[in-house]
């Protein structure tokens, strides 16, 4: 047996720094409010995989803001989308025809549906239960594919949505969903991987500034097949992604990387669950943010389960914030559940930290303007995740709209 | 004939126990092409002196001035005094996450220049000057004094130096940490920047075995935030024998 179990919590850039996890912006460095271990206090123990689970929006009782997984959100500015009544029709997309990628609707009996997971709260149920057809995205073959998918047209009225994403077993493939425009939705993204497949599933949502969007991700990860998961969410008035991926068969490996970039009052959530239940499965969870200006919020929560069946699990998780100027916060909780010994290893940290002055300086010293010397700061910070998403034209387009969000109208010095 | 004029400085700095005064009416003028050492012992105000032309936000300038060419250096912001030619090569260099070493470099001359440079020869030139400072090639796309040893880090240091050829240096106890070799390498690479630009050098340094290697001009004793004593390289040569103590005794 051999149990490496690393329960780190590190600071970023601040050589003064403490054990931060949850910050505030409001003094000249960051006041710690409390660290990981001591926010379980309210919360009854319960192991991450037992919550109740009901496709049914009328199982749920009213959302009081006080629950686990909604305390954190503001739940006042969607109730709407938690209980209100949903559109769940058919929406416009663009994509290109991709040979061995089909992209169709299909009703609510098809039978992917519901494979990949069930709603564990009410936001999620109410879209599940309104929805009228699924956009399912099936890949097959063997060769490597790739798809976009723009979503700009949800318009403004409230809607339910649901997708299927089938990567069917051998295949290989990248798909993008790329959400913009004007939405309020609430969403199911059902991902399945079959055996020996490999697919990498990025969503952006880079939505317009009133926006408020939730989305639930399921996924099913089977023997031997990789998934990469990744969330960008940079634009939108409330973003909450929360991705729960399950590691169901021997040798299956998922990798979630999200990277965020909260301005002056958006709230970007991302709940990311990771099930280790299989013998023999690897997990990596590293979610990266920034946050600048007055009111800009992020909250990231990181549940790691290995099952009592999963030997030979490697599993780690991290996120880090970065925080570019004062009245900002991020929220940031680790958490670890392991039910059996006969682990290869397991470990999670979380870091916020402040813009660091020193390097500020160092650039600056050098001629370099001080905007500039920010965005390469920024762009440093978070380019660890973006060179982990293996698309070049991807990885562009996000170096670009971290730069817009650099340049934007809050890019106010500190 | 370029002029950086240090008058009558009085600089503070902010610690948690409040404010403490650290250089108490310095005067120091250093002309192009110029070697002057700043020596003295630990806690004299040396580093404040290089941080204060450099402009960290950290210490404050009480009183005083600082001219270069007759233009005030304190009213420039920390790029522009880059700009204008100051360089500060740093005791302890930070190190950028996700930002290599080429790409620094190029920001950073395009920054000073207001142009960016020719492709061609500045990756030549970048080649030529690592080169010769005995740095693995790998270091232009490794991040920025990420992972780097402290020999590497002052190396690293001197490359910036000799690629954006200011017109006044501060080498704030480069030689620390430095073995023998390192040492060499580094004192070449100012001695290169000092005959190629005609540079001015302010040598801080709380030892006298890097003025085996870099001539000073002049060496100026630094006790207690002020100059103690000035003279030629004779006065080196007399504290490398003496140490510190006379001056310390007579402060007290």
């Amino acid at each position: 047996m051999s149990a490496d179990v690393s329960d780190e919590v590190t600071d970023l850039s601040t050589p003064e720094g403490d054990t931060a996890v949850e910050v505030t912006g409001t003094g000249t460095r960051p006041s710690i409010i409390s660290d990981a271990t001591t926010r379980h206090g309210d919360v009854p123990v319960q192991t991450r995989n037992a919550r109740f689970t009901s496709a049914d929006v009328a199982d749920y009782p009213e959302v009081t803001g006080r629950e686990g997984n909604w305390k954190l959100t503001p739940v006042d500015r969607i109730g709407d989308l938690i209980a209100g009544e949903l559109d769940g029709g058919r929406y416009e997309f663009a994509a290109a025809t991709v040979p061995g990628i089909d992209v169709s609707w299909v009703p609510r009996s098809d039978e992917r549906i519901g494979l990949a997971g069930i709603p564990e709260e009410k936001s999620s149920a109410n879209a599940w239960s309104t929805f009228g057809e699924a956009l399912a995205i099936t890949i097959s073959g063997e060769e490597l594919v790739e798809l976009t998918v723009d979503r700009s047209s949800f318009g403004s009225g409230a809607r339910g949505a649901h997708t299927i994403i089938e990567a069917k077993p051998f295949s290989n493939a990248v798909v993008v969903l790329d959400n913009s425009g004007a939405a309020t939705l609430s969403e199911n993204v059902e991902i399945i991987v079959g055996d020996s497949a490999r697919l990498t599933l990025v969503t952006v949502q880079d939505f317009d500034d009133d926006a408020r969007y939730l989305a639930t991700h399921f996924g099913s990860v089977g023997r031997d097949s990789y998934l990469k998961h990744v969330v960008v969410s940079l634009g939108g008035s409330i973003v909450r992604v929360n991705p729960s991926v399950t590691l169901g068969q021997p040798g299956a490996e998922g990798e979630l990387l999200g990277i965020y970039f909260s301005d002056a009052g958006q709230h970007l959530e991302q709940q990311v669950f990771m099930f280790h239940k299989a013998p023999n499965t690897k997990g990596r969870v590293n979610y990266k943010g920034a946050l600048q200006g007055q009111g800009a919020r992020s909250v990231w929560i990181g549940d790691v389960l290995i099952g009592p069946d999963a030997s030979g699990t490697d599993s780690y998780e991290q996120n880090r914030n970065l925080v570019l100027t004062d009245g900002t916060r991020a929220d940031s909780i680790p958490n670890l559940e392991i039910e059996t010994g006969d682990i290869l290893g397991a470990g999670h940290a979380s870091a916020t930290g402040r813009f660091d002055d020193e390097q500020l300086f160092y650039l600056r010293s050098r001629g370099i303007s001080e905007e500039q010397a920010r965005r390469l700061v920024v762009r440093g910070f978070l380019v660890e995740i973006v060179q982990k998403i293996g698309s070049p034209a991807l990885e562009e387009r996000l170096h670009d709209a971290i730069e817009a969000e650099l340049a934007g109208p809050s890019a106010v010095g500190a | 004939m370029s002029t950086l004029k240090i008058e009558d400085l009085h600089v503070s700095v902010d610690t948690d126990q409040g404010t403490k005064q650290i250089l108490r009416g310095v005067d120091l003028t250093i002309n192009k092409g110029e070697i002057h050492a700043v020596m003295g012992p630990n806690g004299s105000g040396k580093s404040t002196l290089a941080y204060a032309i450099a402009g960290h936000p950290k210490y404050t300038v009480d009183s005083g001035s600082i001219t270069l060419d007759g233009e005030q250096v304190l009213d420039m912001t920390v790029d522009q005094r880059a700009k204008a030619g100051l360089f500060l090569a740093m005791q302890y260099p930070v190190e950028i996450p996700g930002v290599t070493n080429s790409n620094f470099l190029r920001t950073a001359k395009t920054a000073i220049d207001g142009e960016q440079p020719a492709i061609r020869t500045w990756i030549k030139e970048v080649r030529g000057a690592m080169e010769k400072l005995r740095m693995d090639s790998s270091f232009a796309e490794r991040n920025v004094n990420e992972g780097f040893s402290g020999g590497e880090k002052k190396r690293n240091e001197i490359l910036q130096l000799e690629l954006l050829k200011p017109k006044f240096a501060v080498l704030d106890e480069t030689d620390s940490g430095l073995d023998v070799d390192a040492l060499k390498i580094v004192s070449e690479g100012v001695n290169r920047a000092h005959q190629s630009t005609d540079l001015g050098i302010l040598l801080i340094t709380h030892y006298t075995r890097i003025l085996r290697y870099i001539k000073p001009d002049f060496v100026h004793v630094f006790v207690a935030g002020r100059v103690a004593e000035e003279g030629g390289p004779e006065l080196a040569s007399q504290l490398e024998d003496e140490g510190y103590d006379r001056f310390l005794t007579a402060a007290v």
